[in-house]
């Protein structure tokens, strides 16, 4: 699971107001290398909760992101490049991600989170 | 300027959507402006040769290459219904626009083609040789020609199934432009991808639906009923980013071992890897709240429920008054399965339209497929409507004689609100209410698959009258 998709994602447990951001229970890191696409990240870019994004990599490892940014950064490569790494090269491989609410976890597998509901959330 | 388009006799509904569909990524048409066509004189909408108006060389080229339908775009040099005709066409034809393409630098290479009929080599030579009255200066190149030149002829083959013939005589001489690379095909066809599922999607359909989402890269597509990849495939090879969602996590997470799941499938032709992949329910997304217009298209083939049924999260809590809501003991949590409740078509077709109004950028495409059945007597087909969403394309593809699947193509007009969000709900309920019969969970499945009620198809002689009781036009078959 990339951070990109921790973005995306919240609790959606019934009754839950507050599920975003999932907290990320780190059990493996990994790094994959993708392409850097400097029009797909300016694209995204105002899509992006950036708190979330920082809090989430320092979770994983690392903590090069910049607390306060604009869109006038997206100009610079040595931005792009970090903004790049820790939005689409850093996977969660083994994990969790945990509602912020109720505590429930929700296991990531092989990279891939399981965001099913049980019977009685939904 | 006007081109001949020579299309495959393949998919005769996905044709001109797709060139319509290419126009608008390469460029060469407004946004709401479609295409202008005009079909040869006396020819059906079925022929394969279609006129269409593009502004430039270079569009038709781009328009012709990146696509799987069409076989050829041509400049066209001369028509005509004899082979004297087209010699006159051909001289008429301004010598400025010839000239470039005849000098002696050039190698160039003259392809004799007739629509459904093989004609032998002997003939071949013969009707090139005929044009000879072309001042070609260049030398032959039959391999790695600069220039190619196409003779092709149509004819009208008679009464064919009782169907009108598709055109009379033709006989069309131009220079091609570009043409689809079909090659593609063979590479990454279903029988030599290591995971598959049942309703995979063939490779050529996938194609057709990633360029109908105008799939490129820099676009971020989505398909929430992802199962083994096989439409995001097609969209990660024209470069496009690719995130998938499936209710099934042995087929997004294990697939059939390491080597043999939806990451391989992407490995096995050497394309970028889905930048995610989730389990989660299309019923319930978990996006976060405020998340929208982020994906640059959305396209899949839900579950109707004729191959396979749709499913959501809910199990037995749904099941009213037969089984008490069921809790999940706190020590079963961890590892807990959730049972999953069957999903219909209608409410299928309602969360992905209201998802698609909040997720999609506004301008992203919406392709998805869509069931009909062919045996209603009412011919106006009523497909599902959102007041986000302009359906731009709907192209029909016959699977058997009793139902077919249409591709369906949206374009996002307006952005989401509260009251767009409750407009919609409002027009889903007509739209399910009127649909009551076979929208609801195995209706459409019976509907295809049960053994045929009418008892004149059991009784010898009289199933060949109720066969040709059917609708005589044949062409969406092939």
């Amino acid at each position: 699971m990339r951070l990109l998709t921790h973005n995306m994602l919240s609790s959606n447990i019934k009754g839950v107001a507050n599920g975003f951001p999932l907290r990320i229970e780190v059990e493996k890191v990994v790094e994959k290398q993708v392409e850097l696409s400097a029009d797909f990240l300016r694209n995204l870019f105002p899509k992006i909760e950036w708190k979330a994004l920082v809090d989430a990599a320092r979770t994983m490892g690392y903590a090069e992101l910049a607390e306060e940014v604009d869109s006038s950064m997206l100009d610079s490569n040595e931005f792009l490049n970090k903004f790049h790494h820790a939005l689409l090269e850093l996977h969660l491989e083994e994990g969790a991600l945990v509602c912020p609410e109720t505590g429930r976890r929700f296991p990531v597998n092989k990279g891939i989170p399981n965001m099913l509901l049980h019977e009685d959330e939904v | 300027m006007w081109y001949l388009c020579a299309f495959y006799h393949r998919l005769l509904d996905y044709r001109q959507a797709e060139v319509e569909s290419l126009a608008e990524l390469f460029g060469a048409r407004g946004d709401d402006r479609s295409l202008e066509w005009r079909l040869p004189e006396q020819h059906h909408p079925d022929t394969p040769f279609h006129f269409v108006n593009l502004p430039s060389e270079a569009a038709a080229r781009d328009i012709a290459n990146r696509s799987i339908l069409v076989k050829g775009i041509y400049e066209l040099w001369g028509e005509g219904g004899s082979y004297e005709e087209l010699e006159e066409s051909i001289r008429s034809y301004p010598d400025e626009r010839k000239q470039p393409y005849l000098e002696s630098g050039n190698t160039f290479k003259i392809t004799v083609d007739c629509f459904g009929k093989v004609i032998s080599f002997q003939e071949q030579n013969d009707r090139i040789k005929g044009l000879a009255y072309i001042p070609f200066k260049g030398r032959a190149n039959l391999k790695n020609p600069d220039h190619k030149f196409w003779l092709m002829e149509i004819d009208d083959y008679g009464v064919n199934n009782g169907l009108p013939p598709v055109a009379q005589r033709r006989i069309f001489f131009g220079r091609e432009v570009g043409g689809a690379d079909r090659k593609l095909l063979p590479t990454y066809q279903l029988k030599s991808r290591t995971y598959l599922g049942p309703t995979a999607m063939d490779a050529e359909m996938a194609f057709l639906m990633a360029n109908q989402a105008l799939a490129t890269p820099g676009k971020l597509v989505y398909d929430p009923f992802v199962g083994t990849g096989s439409i995001l495939i097609a969209a990660a090879h024209f470069g496009a980013m690719t995130m998938g969602a499936d209710i099934d996590i042995r087929v997004v997470r294990d697939g059939r071992g390491p080597d043999c799941n939806v990451w391989s499938n992407f490995k096995q032709y050497g394309l970028p890897m889905p930048i995610a992949l989730l389990r989660a329910d299309n019923n319930l997304p978990p996006w976060r709240p405020g998340l929208k217009e982020v994906f640059d298209a959305i396209i899949c083939d839900p579950p109707y429920g004729v191959r396979a049924g749709g499913r959501k999260s809910g199990g037995r809590k749904l099941l009213k008054g037969t089984v008490d809501p069921y809790t999940v003991p706190d020590d079963k949590r961890t590892d807990h399965i959730p049972s999953t409740a069957s999903y219909c078509l209608a409410e299928c077709v309602h969360d992905l339209l209201d998802l698609a109004a909040k997720m999609l950028r506004m301008g992203g495409r919406l392709v998805f497929f869509y069931p009909v059945l062919r045996d209603d007597d009412n011919v106006e087909t009523h497909f599902p409507e959102h007041p986000c969403f302009k359906l731009i394309a709907t192209s029909e593809q016959i699977l058997s004689s009793r139902y077919s699947r249409v591709l369906l193509t949206m374009v996002k007009i307006s952005s989401y609100t509260e009251e767009i969000a409750e407009a919609a709900r409002l027009q889903h309920i007509e739209f399910r209410e009127n649909h009551l019969k076979w929208l609801e969970d195995g209706n459409l499945h019976s509907a295809v698959f049960s053994p045929a009620t009418n008892p004149q198809l059991t009784a010898g002689d009289d199933s060949k009258s109720s066969l040709e009781a059917k609708p005589k036009y044949r062409g969406k078959y092939v």
